[in-house]
């Protein structure tokens, strides 16, 4: 990690001695657009290719920067280096404005993300162009003095874009290492479960967006004083977001660097093509090139490359491997009391009319294996979605180690211990199966760093017989290893509370006869786990008590054997026999 | 300022609802194929202008009506969307590729455009052009009164083939869930390129309209992306009336604002709108 760091000085270092070879000034000035691309397209990336909130308002932001900029600069005469931090603060307090809201309406996501964060850029440039921030003929810069950075102004151009092109690349490659990094790109495949595993999403996007804002921000200040006559209608437009779109797509929207390659190459096409005699040729030979490469290399020019460079490698072992010797303990704070780890007092939940559960109690006693159970419909999965936070109670209290956790929020409920797996399988499709593991483990109760995180997930993949699964992606993976690998991304968080929705459904009678065996040495290893299962034999086998829901109500509960007996149950499952 | 008289509101709203009803016919075949096939076609706003310059080209030039123009146009655009929807089935593109390559086609047609009839305004001068009529004190322009007639009668069109046609029913089946529709027996293959060649179809429907109420320039094919794409996410994915209906409302509401205001504050009103819905109401969206 360090060595790309250093890699990144050293290159930035040796680059900025160029100006002093004395060359044309134009290769500064081109250098700048390169430059000044990178650092826009990066910044759109580190919100939405890492997490796929694609914003199409990125041209807001670096225009709030420019205006920043362009109004301190020439109206106030501060200093043109003391605006940058101003035009990034701005940047950023409207991103973070935007965010508080969009990020709180959970079904604005995709396009509809696209969509408002585009009309937002188009309000924000008609307040800029009918306010006295511009007033319409647009703001000259011509006046302000260019700081003496390098020999000419095209050199302190050169060197400005070059400091934030480092900078720039060196805090997107700093999250995409870090715990934001894998939270972002478990958010991109699937948000709710992010949640639920204990990804604290809101925080994250707000993160996010506010580095990509105070980036863009600051490019833009940049900017302004580069073309030195700043307008609203050239500023807040569609071709900001689209252009970076393209660089970080055609570069790969997966990989730190991609936007930084796909600004260079659109770049560097555009300005050879419009430089030549053959303007309007080389517009459709540019319009040729990016329809090839996108048909040819879907993932992008540098996710291709690396997703060939994976194949190579993939058959290896993993890097991280399993301390075999080292058998996985669960549970880091079991409660010592025997009493309840869950109590549910008269928990109601309606959709749409609908009574899902109609005021229920359980109460999930330490260490214990409880079996809930009920037909299609009685509520098993909405008790399940309530507890680990899917879904908020619209009565009752929820109490988890004597606190209230009826109205926290999903990750929360995870850092405090809980567990669960979907029926079906819901893992992170663009993330390996390593990864997978080891995002609870970060998340979750445990709350490792990265490199610890994966040397837990090694050894849990051991444990669920997925280890040479390790670098493959979840596609690669049959049902029954797909089931596993819920099962070891909820055991990787070391959970106190487990909870398990139909994790035997469509396994063969071998390979259930195995998950019991595992299901046995997790609460021997300290869980208390819930189960919801429709697989008798195994519920006999595995629970020390059973609760049986019916329409939203519990109508039973005990030693499994007493339950099933009684007739009301029967009624129940099978229906009345007709007398 | 003082306040507006009726008649100059009345003539506004008119104008707002032609205005959109263009917005409309360009955001029909760009909804369909955003939602039914899973493509974002920026190129749809190019085949229009290709389109207008056709249209420009065979009425001034050889002297035929605008009209008439359809005949060609309407075939010969659809085989375009067929071809398309051919390149996109074979290399399997996803929604935002889809994006990157017809970006990179749109690119292609402006400097197809400006290679041939320059990047000169150009403006179409037909019988149509200058026709008005008159009712009560609104003025009626023809252009636009046929751009509204058009895009309505082929919403309405469109609305009724899915609902009511079993190949309409086919390809919302088909945009719900693939597999299984493949599985029933439906021909996705065929489906998506019929529906690509109608989009390509509508888009050249739109460059006709285009070309008789406006001034050409290759540079104009940017000029409605913005708000064309607005009222197609307003109007919700792959619904055929939703962009009219959406294109309607944006355009009423940005020329009342200009005539009440000033011109420059028309897009605050529209995309303020536009937010506000989003945000209360995501759901009706979609």
């Amino acid at each position: 990690m360090t060595r790309v760091y250093a890699t990144m000085l050293i290159v930035g270092g040796v680059l900025a001695t160029f100006p002093l070879l004395g060359l044309p000034l134009f290769y500064e000035s081109f250098l700048y657009l390169v430059f000044h691309w990178i650092v826009l397209a990066t910044s759109w990336n580190i919100l939405s290719g890492y997490s796929g909130y694609f914003s199409f308002g990125h041209g807001a932001f670096f225009g709030a920067g420019m205006y920043t900029t362009a109004a301190l600069a020439s109206r106030f005469d501060v200093p043109f280096l003391w605006t940058l931090p101003a035009a990034a603060i701005v940047a950023i307090l409207m991103g973070a404005a935007l965010g508080a809201v969009v990020f709180r309406v959970k079904a604005v996501r995709g396009e509809l993300f696209a969509l408002v964060t585009l009309a937002f850029t188009f309000v924000v440039g008609t307040i800029v162009l009918n306010t006295p921030i511009d007033g319409g003929p647009g703001v000259y810069l011509s006046a302000v003095p260019v700081p003496k950075l390098g020999p000419s102004p095209a050199s302190t151009f050169y060197l400005m874009g070059l400091a934030m092109v480092v900078a720039t690349l060196a805090i997107a490659y700093g999250i995409y290492r870090s715990r934001l990094g894998v939270g972002l790109f478990a958010i991109h495949d699937d948000e709710d479960v992010a949640e639920v595993l204990g990804v604290p999403t809101f925080q994250c996007k707000m993160a996010a967006f506010a580095v990509s804002c105070g980036l863009a921000g600051i490019a833009g200040g940049v900017h302004a004083l580069f073309v030195s006559y700043v307008t609203a209608g050239d500023t807040f437009t569609i071709t900001v977001p689209l252009t970076v779109v393209l660089m970080s797509v055609l570069g790969g929207t997966r990989q730190w660097a991609g936007p930084a390659v796909g600004a260079t190459i659109i770049t560097a096409l555009l300005y050879a093509f419009t430089a030549s005699d053959l303007a309007v040729a080389g517009k459709a030979v540019f319009g040729a090139v990016l329809i090839v490469v996108i048909l040819f290399m879907p993932q992008g020019v540098l996710g291709s490359l690396m997703a060939r460079r994976r194949r190579k490698v993939a058959p290896a072992t993993p890097a991280v491997v399993a301390d075999a010797a080292m058998a996985p303990k669960i549970v880091a704070r079991r409660s010592m009391d025997a009493g309840s780890i869950l109590v549910a007092r008269g928990i109601r939940k309606s959709f749409r009319g609908v009574r899902a559960l109609d005021g229920v109690d359980i109460d999930v006693r330490s260490g214990e294996i409880l079996g809930l159970l009920g037909p299609n419909g009685s509520g098993k999965s909405t008790f399940i979605n309530l507890v680990s936070g899917h879904y908020r109670a619209d009565a009752g209290t929820l109490a988890l180690g004597g606190e209230d956790i009826a109205h926290w929020s999903a990750h929360r409920i995870a850092r405090a211990g809980v567990a669960r797996t979907y029926q079906i399988p819901r893992p992170f499709e663009h993330l390996t199966v390593i990864d997978n593991v080891a995002l609870p483990a970060m998340f979750g109760a445990a709350h490792l760093d990265r490199r610890a995180a994966l040397r837990e997930a090694a050894r849990w993949l051991e444990f669920t017989d997925l280890a040479d699964k390790a670098s493959f992606l979840p596609e690669d993976l049959n049902l029954h290893q797909r089931k596993f690998l819920e099962l070891a991304r909820a055991l990787a968080s070391r959970p106190q509370l487990l909870l398990l929705d139909e994790v035997l459904s469509g396994l063969t009678p071998s390979e259930i006869d195995g998950a019991i065996r595992l299901i046995r040495r997790i609460r021997d290893d300290g869980a208390t786990i819930v189960f919801v299962e429709h697989v008798m034999r195994a519920v006999l086998a595995l629970a020390d008590r059973i609760v049986v829901l019916d329409q939203g109500r519990v109508i039973a509960e005990g030693a499994a054997d007493d339950v099933m007996r009684r007739s009301d149950v029967e009624t129940a499952f099978l229906g009345k026999a007709r007398a | 300022m003082g306040l507006p008289s009726l008649s100059l509101l009345a003539q506004s709203a008119l104008s707002g609802v032609f205005i959109g009803a263009l917005y409309g016919l360009l955001g029909l075949g760009l909804s369909l194929s955003w939602g039914l096939l899973r493509q974002i076609n920026l190129a749809h706003f190019a085949l229009a202008f290709l389109a207008a310059y056709v249209c420009y080209q065979l009425s001034t030039v050889r002297g035929i009506d605008p009209l008439l123009t359809l005949a060609l146009i309407v075939p010969a655009f659809f085989v375009l969307g067929v071809a398309l929807q051919w390149v996109f089935a074979r290399f399997d593109i996803s929604a935002f590729n889809s994006l990157l390559v017809t970006f990179g086609l749109t690119v292609i047609v402006e400097a197809l455009i400006q290679g041939i009839w320059t990047a000169d305004f150009r403006r179409l001068e037909s019988v149509y052009g200058s026709a008005k009529f008159r009712v009560g004190f609104l003025y009626i322009p023809a252009p636009e009164l046929l751009t509204l007639v058009l895009s309505v009668v082929l919403s309405l069109a469109i609305w009724l083939a899915l609902r009511y046609t079993d190949v309409g029913k086919a390809l919302r089946a088909a945009a719900e869930d693939g597999p299984i529709a493949v599985a029933f027996g439906v021909n996705r293959q065929a489906l998506a390129m019929l529906l690509s060649g109608v989009c390509a179809a509508l888009a050249g429907v739109a460059g006709v309209c285009i070309a008789l109420s406006y001034t050409l320039a290759p540079a104009q094919i940017y000029t409605w992306i913005g708000v064309v794409f607005a009222a197609v996410m307003m109007g919700g994915l792959g619904r055929p009336l939703g962009p009219l209906v959406a294109g309607i409302v944006i355009g009423v509401s940005e020329s009342v604002t200009m005539a009440l205001t000033s011109p420059s504050w028309a897009p605050l009103v529209s995309f303020s709108l536009l937010i506000i819905v989003l945000l209360v109401r995501p759901g009706k969206l979609q």
